[in-house]
């Protein structure tokens, strides 16, 4: 008999097997949905689909009476302006960070417990901080979301590229290369595919604090309806929003790992 | 004529003496081998010739001038893994050294630099036996073509010696026969000074005109750091350098045969 470690699927019995589980997570809730209406027909705690189409309607569809914007597209737009603006930060300044710190022992004595530092404290207990410095505005947010993510960030980056082989390194130097030109002709092209894997790594952690910061204080945004509907019990709102929040976060997991694969094929192992 | 010479080289790690009372000269245009048991300080040798490390006391010499702390063009090298750039092409791998010294604030050069400079390398790559590999990636080739590159990637600086530690340990050994017809015939055409680091003796008595053998000439079983290692063989062999000189007269009549 075969050991299971060595049945691999083919590539479309795979995706077969992979979509199997969610399929069975919405047909066990259209089944929980049903019955619990069957006894209460005004439930409002599993909506049924009908019940959240004709919800979002209203929001992705009809302006607001208040702000005539339609509150959906606005949510997403803020929520992702935010995101966006504190992945960009992040990213940038782990990548200059990260290979100062890899390149130079003396800037990683010197900085390196600074980071070390600042990453073992939880974020959100920064927050407050935050709210209190840089006001209720949109930095505060954007600030929490660089706080959170970026350390860590540092950290892989440096690591990264101190991990490079010293044969390499020393390599280079035979061959005339400056520090300068080590950074950027050696270090910086081998640390972009872990550039944008830590990238893909924070997406998670980036979207917690982002929706930590909006449902705190934020009068416009994914995290803010959530938890503003909260208050009349709207799952039906609810659950539809977090499964667009999962589809996002899905979607940019999928284009950083197409930028990966597509410029950098020679980290992917492509023949 | 000495080139690169050693004046009492020691190298201590605290209590642990490495190297003692080194005293070498390496002439212009030899091959040396270096072998000697685990630990007696061959790499660490190496790695005094590389700039990768400086002696606790006495001094290195490369033509008459004392030896930077730091690794410079003037010295090639090639180790036994991992000193090509994996996300660079083999062409590119080999331009690398021309654009540091062209181009040092962009690390690239453009144009007609450009195209002089990768004929030059494409020069190289046929050189080495990659002629039409130019364009693969380190990731899909075999060990022995990674090792020419290697190989071109350093010669294409015209460095003034060439430093090998243990090239050909993890080629297979056809490979690696492969590879000692090509060291020797790169060394012979291209007038090159080596020094190779070696764990096989018959490579280092086959491919060398001299081979060294460090070792410790004394041993403290109560304290084995106690004393360092030096070169305790030293052998040339009159044989290699007579057909040496044998082949360099008759360079002109026949290049290939003689191999």
């Amino acid at each position: 008999m075969v050991r299971l470690v060595n049945i691999r699927p083919t590539r479309r019995v795979a995706a077969m097997l992979g979509a199997t589980p969610l399929l069975l997570l919405v047909l066990a809730y259209l089944i929980a949905s049903a019955s619990r209406h069957a006894l209460n027909p005004a439930d409002k705690i599993l909506p049924t689909p009908e019940a959240m189409l004709s919800a979002m309607r209203m929001l992705v569809m009809l302006p607001d009476a208040m702000t005539g914007e339609r509150l959906f597209w606005s949510d997403t737009f803020a929520s992702l302006q935010r995101l966006g603006i504190g992945l960009g930060i992040s990213t940038i300044s782990a990548l200059l960070a990260g290979l100062v710190l890899g390149l130079l022992p003396a800037v990683r004595a010197t900085l390196g417990p600074l980071v070390t530092t600042v990453a073992v404290i939880p974020p959100v207990a920064l927050l407050p901080i935050l709210f209190i410095v840089f006001g209720l505005g949109e930095s505060a947010k954007v600030a929490l979301i660089v706080i959170g993510i970026l350390p860590l960030m540092i950290r892989d980056i440096a690591a990264h590229v101190e991990a490079l082989p010293t044969e390499q390194m020393i390599k280079a130097q035979t061959l005339g290369a400056s520090s300068w030109q080590l950074a950027l002709r050696v270090a910086l092209p081998q640390v972009m595919p872990r550039l944008i894997h830590a990238v893909r790594l924070s997406l998670g952690p980036a979207w917690v604090f982002l929706i930590s910061a909006e449902a705190i204080a934020s009068d416009v945004g994914l995290g803010y309806r959530i938890f503003l509907v909260r208050r009349y019990l709207s799952m039906d709102i609810i659950l539809p929003y977090v499964a667009w929040i999962a589809l996002l976060a899905i979607a940019m997991d999928w284009v950083l790992r197409q930028i990966s694969q597509r410029g950098f094929a020679w980290a992917h192992g492509a023949r | 004529m000495s080139m690169l010479s050693l004046r009492n080289v020691w190298v201590e790690y605290g209590e642990k003496v490495v190297l003692e009372r080194v005293d070498l000269d390496i002439a212009e245009r030899s091959f040396v081998s270096i072998v000697g048991p685990s630990g007696a300080g061959k790499s660490t040798l190496l790695r005094l010739l590389l700039g990768q490390e400086v002696p606790t006391r006495g001094r290195i010499l490369l033509d008459g001038v004392p030896l930077k702390p730091e690794c410079g063009p003037d010295r090639g090298v090639v180790f036994q893994r991992y000193s090509i750039f994996p996300h660079l092409d083999a062409r590119h791998n080999v331009l690398f050294g021309l654009e540091c010294a062209a181009a040092p604030f962009t690390g690239r050069l453009f144009g007609r630099a450009r195209r002089i400079a990768l004929d030059e390398a494409d020069a190289m790559l046929a050189a080495v036996g990659l002629g039409d590999s130019g364009h693969v990636f380190p990731a899909q080739m075999s060990g022995g073509m990674q090792q020419r590159l290697s190989i071109a990637q350093a010669l294409v600086k015209r460095p003034r010696i060439l430093l090998l530690d243990e090239p050909f340990g993890a080629l297979d050994p056809g490979i690696r026969a492969d590879m000692h017809v090509l060291v020797t015939r790169l060394w012979r055409e291209q007038a090159l000074t080596i020094a190779m680091v070696t764990h096989d003796i018959s490579e280092a008595f086959t491919l060398a005109t001299r081979v060294l053998t460090l070792d410790k000439r004394r041993h403290d079983p109560h304290a084995p750091h106690r004393y360092g290692a030096t070169a305790v063989y030293d052998l040339t062999l009159d044989r290699r350098v007579a057909a040496e000189n044998a082949h360099s007269a008759s360079i002109t009549i026949d290049d290939n045969v003689n191999n």
